[in-house]
């Protein structure tokens, strides 16, 4: 299972990762734009992306939006804190698989990610 | 200012220091920045556009900016280091994003977060809004919020009129 972390914050994404090792995916690449995300996402091939919405040089929608046109199965789930209904739905039209509001515990972004691969019937 | 606004801060403010710090808060009687004591050795700001216009400040001393980073990341983090700033503006980020989230009012965008570190500095607000400071308590420490926040009509930008400036 890889995994690509998207988030400007270094700090969020050495705690996104630690998570992550903590149910045993260790194979993990991280961007700190969605400019750098697509730079790295053909060569990375990620089996999931862990994306933020405000980021400087490309945000998490457009990244998204752009990735989406090629390739619409890799799931996304969004991790911010634009948390209102307005921007939930604009995200999930843009193609994001679930959502995680920051701040967020390890066990809330667990879940998410298990909810995620089992829909989309990924391997875990 | 709306004292819907400066509960929503609070609000957030225990939220983000509970989850990711697991630290509780406990919040003073907000004053006008103008009247505060607070120093600031750290700042994270935080920019508001659309429908509010203004800017959030995140205004720490150092010794209460370093547990909160440790408390953040688990690490002690020298206040030289890029990801002691990173922490201070994602936790500034928390907190207003949080805060914006449930303000109900309409379209409003918050900026990527800038962070100041200068011993008693100051961050000059912007000259059409009412600034108002919360004293807040942490086991980390003290600190405060300072909003200097309105509502707008049209979309303006909010760090257009907001300098940071150490000193």
């Amino acid at each position: 299972m890889r995994v690509m972390l998207v988030d400007d914050s270094k700090t969020i994404r050495r705690i996104q990762r630690s998570i992550l090792e903590q149910i045993g995916y260790t194979e993990i690449d991280e961007a700190c734009d969605g400019q750098d995300a697509l730079s790295r996402v053909v060569a990375f091939q990620p089996s999931l992306i862990l994306l933020d919405w405000n980021m400087p040089n490309m945000d998490g929608l457009t990244f998204l939006k752009t990735f989406r046109q090629r390739d619409k199965a890799t799931p996304v789930i969004m991790v911010t804190t634009e948390a209102e209904k307005t921007r939930v739905i604009e995200a999930i039209r843009a193609g994001v698989n679930n959502y995680v509001v920051k701040p967020f515990t390890p066990d809330t972004l667990q879940q998410r990610i298990k909810e995620t691969l089992a829909k989309v019937g990924a391997p875990q | 200012m709306d004292a819907t606004v400066i509960r929503r801060f609070i609000e957030s403010t225990q939220n983000v220091f509970g989850t990711m710090l697991r630290s509780t808060v406990t919040f003073g009687a907000p004053v006008p920045t103008s009247q505060a004591t607070s120093c600031g050795d750290v700042s994270g700001i935080i920019g508001f556009s659309g429908d509010v216009a203004g800017a959030a400040v995140i205004r720490m001393p150092m010794a209460t900016a370093a547990g909160v980073v440790k408390a953040f990341t688990g690490e002690d983090v020298s206040s030289e280091s890029d990801d002691f700033a990173d922490a201070i503006g994602e936790l500034a980020n928390m907190i207003c994003g949080g805060a914006k989230s449930n303000m109900e009012s309409g379209s409003v965008s918050i900026s990527c977060p800038q962070v100041v570190l200068g011993k008693d500095h100051k961050v000059q607000k912007p000259s059409d809004a009412v600034s108002i400071t919360i004293p807040c308590n942490s086991p980390q420490g003290t600190f405060a919020i300072e909003i200097s926040i309105r509502a707008v009509g049209a979309h303006s930008s909010a760090s257009r009129s907001h300098h940071a400036a150490a000193g």
